[in-house]
């Protein structure tokens, strides 16, 4: 194998890596979107929020009850969300709705930090950091265990959706609020479960991310490269969020790699809205999102 | 009472059609005027100047460029303080390489921001919501890294321009009063012109986009002109206002004061100023210009008057409460009052009308 | 006479429309005349809306064609429709709600006024002028329609049958040539749709507007209706003066014999 194809494929593989943990954040994206139209902006600050709680309680007590407390926090945001953000803003236009995250996602940054500080923390899940040689590549122990963790998140999730009463209620709700309300189904505790849902997508994401890179305001601003994911794989698209996670995360580390040097670096930060808008121009739902086709 | 509608007839359209077709409109308008252009620079300090009015000034025509983009147009943009920020190299680079005077210098920063504005909006012919928003977080992205990147235009990874001193055909701006003054007229013409614009033949059309898109198209408006005009006119008043920014505010170019946390800031002004309106982008401003202020008081009241809040609150949860406040904030105007305190200010001239017989 | 006069002010040539795998419309022409007012009935789904949306450039069918004023314009965007002097109304009210009852009016002008950005930001001069005006032609709609108390008011505060009375004013304000009406009595009781009635009749008796309309009540079509095309599954079953329609057995049989039986 030559240099640069060796060298090209590591970045793929550690970009791969990376892609997942933007397909964990971009999934609770979906998850929202799909149960109750709204764009979550705070999606990212949610993932903060819990890394940050994490990394505060696990040195001070074991893992397990840690993840319990953070848990229960994420679950009574969910429901003071639900309750003061969302009830009044029923029927409201998207855009407004939209709007309404991004000061969500304010206030949970300035929650997190106020409680637990602004210092960038480590995150010690317990595991031993060890690098592995396959194939010519080094791969941590580290990487290996959030690609199967969110490998069986991601097969929960779909089992949740399509085998459980409430999972096939959330989707009716996806698919049409006021139909779902006529046969019965209580919109209000719907849109509760399905923040809960995404809170605990963020605890994933944030454990597994923070572990990998620290636990700093960043993170949440990281978060954001989920956007770029979301339109690649399609706003309404479970595994459409994984594949544009995948994508991204390869595409902007071969990009940094391979053509990063000759133009003075940092194109990671952008590289990934580059290729969305390139998406947009020519599938703009995205490639796994549903059209929506306007009635007049 | 004070506030009188009843008994203002009007009898020909270009009466009904005045700017302030209300007679205490007016004088609240010349009062205004009055306060802007000889109370304030006189009774002001030099901190007061520097600190509350130019800045004030600025965010205001910021907030203004990206009302007529979300509040008229319904387009949402993420990535104004990126325009901004092409605004304000623009302004350096004519002004000090090439001795553009610095007003022209400034409306060319302005079509310069417009040109690059329009590029970021072309998506919005075939996308929305959502997903322009992203769209033109990635403007904001690549406009960052464009001006750190190219030594051209930012002179390397730091990316701070120092403004030569300031002078206009022999004239030294260097005073507060000064530069409040330059801003002062080019932030009235703006609003006056922004003002007549969305009244009439482009405004409407722009608000026939945001409220139904699809009957706009079938009345005969071409929505990608309108967009594309839109996004251009807002991107122009984003673009003098980062050039302003650097001339009468900071004195030099720096990408850190044009991140992605300021275009939420603007959106967030025409969030609590009000959509669709042109008053509301001035309160919005001095609302966030005012907000750090009037916390810090608020804290330093209560730690002297009441309680120590170091004993009762940390050090961290007080240095955030302004994001919780300004991420709140948000959320109430959104749920309680989507037109802003420009809807509140007409509550109040609805409430005078009556007074003091409510019925 | 050069031309205009015996020829169709809009052709519909052999068209089809397909969703997927539904058909919309199969094969339908028509021919609308200048002056008259035309109505086109049928059952739900039958293909009306479909129909009226491929004339104003919503759809565009595949195949078929379609003239106005003897020049084809089967592939115009909508907007370049609405130059050539189409203006419709909606099936479900398409107002623009948070503008007022005279803006609204008034963005039907937009194609007739001219101010760019320049004059328009200026204002004083040739906008103010124009603005003026594009407003006394406006304020003859509002007349016209009777709705110079709500002037002021933002569209989405008014009533529903007064909505549909402004989203009318609108398609009237832009003076078009020929006006699509989609259902536009739809749920109003007998007092509004004689007031819509009344309006239909006198825009195209007094302005001389070409009407093409699409109406559920039977009643109202015949009794203004020039001439009534009958669509059934997206086929036209029958055209003609609504006695020739109402003794159709065509018609009988799909459409009224339909509500006879019950």
């Amino acid at each position: 194998m030559s240099e640069t194809l060796l060298f090209a494929l590591e970045l793929t593989v550690s970009g791969l890596l990376v892609g997942l943990m933007y397909s964990l954040v971009a999934l609770g994206f979906v998850l929202i979107y799909k149960a109750s139209g709204v764009f979550n902006f705070a999606q990212g600050d949610m993932t903060f929020l819990a890394a940050l709680a994490l990394a505060s309680f696990v040195v001070k007590i074991p893992l397990w009850i840690s993840l319990i407390i953070v848990l229960a926090i994420m679950l009574i945001l969910a429901m003071a969300i639900e309750r003061i953000v969302l009830k009044p803003l029923v029927a409201r236009p998207p855009l407004v709705l939209f709007m309404a995250t991004i000061g969500v996602a304010f206030f949970l940054q300035g929650l997190a930090q106020g409680i637990w500080g602004t210092q960038p923390r480590g995150l010690e899940l317990g595991v031993v950091d060890q690098t592995y040689e396959v194939a010519g590549m080094f791969i941590s122990n580290m990487d290996i265990l959030g690609a199967v963790v969110a490998g069986l998140l991601v097969i929960l999730l779909v089992w949740f959706f399509q085998k459980t009463k409430t999972g096939r209620a959330l989707r009716a709700v996806s698919d049409d609020h006021e139909a779902a309300l006529a046969v019965g189904i209580p919109l209000r505790k719907a849109w509760g479960i399905t923040w809960a849902i995404a809170g605990i997508v963020a605890i994933v994401a944030g454990a597994l991310w923070g572990s990998r890179v620290g636990v700093q305001a960043s993170l949440a601003l990281l978060a954001l490269k989920a956007l770029p994911v979301l339109i690649i794989g399609g706003i309404d698209s479970i595994p459409g969020a994984i594949i544009g996670g995948l994508i991204i995360g390869a595409a902007e580390n071969l990009a940094e790699g391979l053509i990063g040097p000759a133009v003075g670096g940092g194109i990671k930060n952008f590289f990934p809205y580059l290729l969305a808008l390139i998406v947009l121009t020519v599938r703009p739902y995205g490639l796994f999102g549903r059209e929506i086709i306007e009635r007049v | 009472m004070f506030y009188r509608e009843t008994g203002v007839l009007k009898t020909t359209y270009a009466k009904d059609m005045e700017l302030f077709p209300i007679p205490l409109d007016k004088v609240g308008f010349g009062v205004a005027m009055v306060l802007a252009f000889l109370v304030i620079p006189l009774v002001s300090s030099h901190y007061m100047l520097v600190s509350i009015f130019i800045p004030f000034l600025v965010f205001s025509l910021a907030a203004l460029g990206l009302n007529i983009l979300t509040g008229y147009a319904g387009q949402l943009s993420l990535g104004h303080a990126g325009f901004m920020a092409v605004g304000a190299y623009a302004t350096v680079v004519m002004y000090n390489r090439y001795d553009v005077p610095i007003p022209v210098a400034l409306l060319g920063s302005g079509i310069i921001t417009a040109a690059v504005g329009s590029v970021f909006g072309l998506p919005s012919l075939r996308i929305k919501g959502f997903y322009l928003a992203v769209s033109t977080l990635a403007a904001q992205l690549i406009i960052e890294w464009v001006i750190t990147h190219v030594k051209w235009i930012s002179g390397g990874v730091y990316s701070t321009i120092d403004i030569k001193a300031l002078e206009l055909l022999g004239w030294q701006i260097d005073t507060a009063a000064e530069k409040y003054y330059f801003a002062l007229i080019f932030v009235v013409i703006m609003a006056f012109f922004a003002k007549n614009v969305v009244r009439s033949r482009i405004g409407r059309a722009w608000m026939s986009i945001r409220d139904m898109d699809v009957a706009s198209e079938i009345i005969g408006i071409s929505q990608f002109r309108y967009k594309m005009l839109a996004f251009a006119v807002s991107s122009f008043y984003a673009g003098v206002a980062g050039g302003l920014l650097v001339a009468f505010y900071y004195g030099s170019a720096n990408i850190e004061e044009f991140h992605l946390l300021v275009s939420f800031q603007i959106l967030g002004m025409v969030i609590i100023g009000g959509m669709g309106s042109v008053l509301g982008s001035f309160l919005g401003a001095a609302f966030i210009v005012l907000l750090p202020i009037f916390i810090n008081l608020g804290i330093s009241f209560v730690n002297h008057r009441i309680v120590d809040l170091s004993k009762v609150f940390t050090l961290d949860l007080m240095a955030n409460t302004e994001n919780m406040i300004f991420g709140a904030l948000i959320i109430f105007f959104l749920a309680v009052e989507p037109f802003g305190l420009a809807r509140l200010w007409n509550t109040i001239k609805d409430y005078l009308r009556l007074w003091p017989f409510p019925y | 006479m050069p031309d205009g006069i015996g020829r169709p002010l809009l052709k519909v040539n052999n068209v089809y429309v397909s969703f997927g795998a539904l058909q919309a419309l199969l094969g339908v022409s028509l021919e609308i005349n200048p002056g008259e007012i035309f109505a086109i009935i049928g059952p739900n789904g039958a293909g009306k809306t479909t129909l009226i949306n491929v004339i104003s450039g919503v759809y565009h069918p595949s195949p078929g064609e379609v003239f106005f004023e003897g020049k084809e314009r089967t592939f115009m965007p909508p907007h370049h429709v609405a130059s050539l002097g189409i203006a419709r109304t909606f099936q479900n009210v398409a107002l623009f709600k948070g503008m007022t009852t005279l803006d609204n009016l008034m963005v039907g002008r937009h194609l007739q006024m001219r101010s760019g950005l320049f004059s328009s930001g200026v204002y004083w001069g040739w906008g103010q002028k124009e603005e003026i005006a594009h407003r006394a032609v406006v304020e003859d709609v509002i007349d016209f329609l009777e709705i110079e108390a709500i002037r002021k008011i933002p569209a989405g505060m008014l009533p529903y049958g007064l909505q549909k009375r402004v989203e009318l004013g609108r398609a009237l304000a832009a003076e078009p040539k020929l006006l699509l009406l989609d259902e536009p009595m739809a749920g109003m009781n007998l007092e509004e749709k004689e007031d819509i009635a009344r309006f239909i009749l006198d825009a195209n008796e007094e302005r001389g507007t070409t009407i093409c309309l699409i109406e559920h009540d039977m009643g109202v079509v015949m009794d203004i209706s020039d001439r009534i095309l009958v669509l059934d599954y997206g086929r036209k079953i029958a055209e003609g003066t609504p006695d020739e329609i109402r003794s159709n057995p065509e018609v009988i049989k799909a459409y009224l014999g339909a509500h006879g039986k019950k």
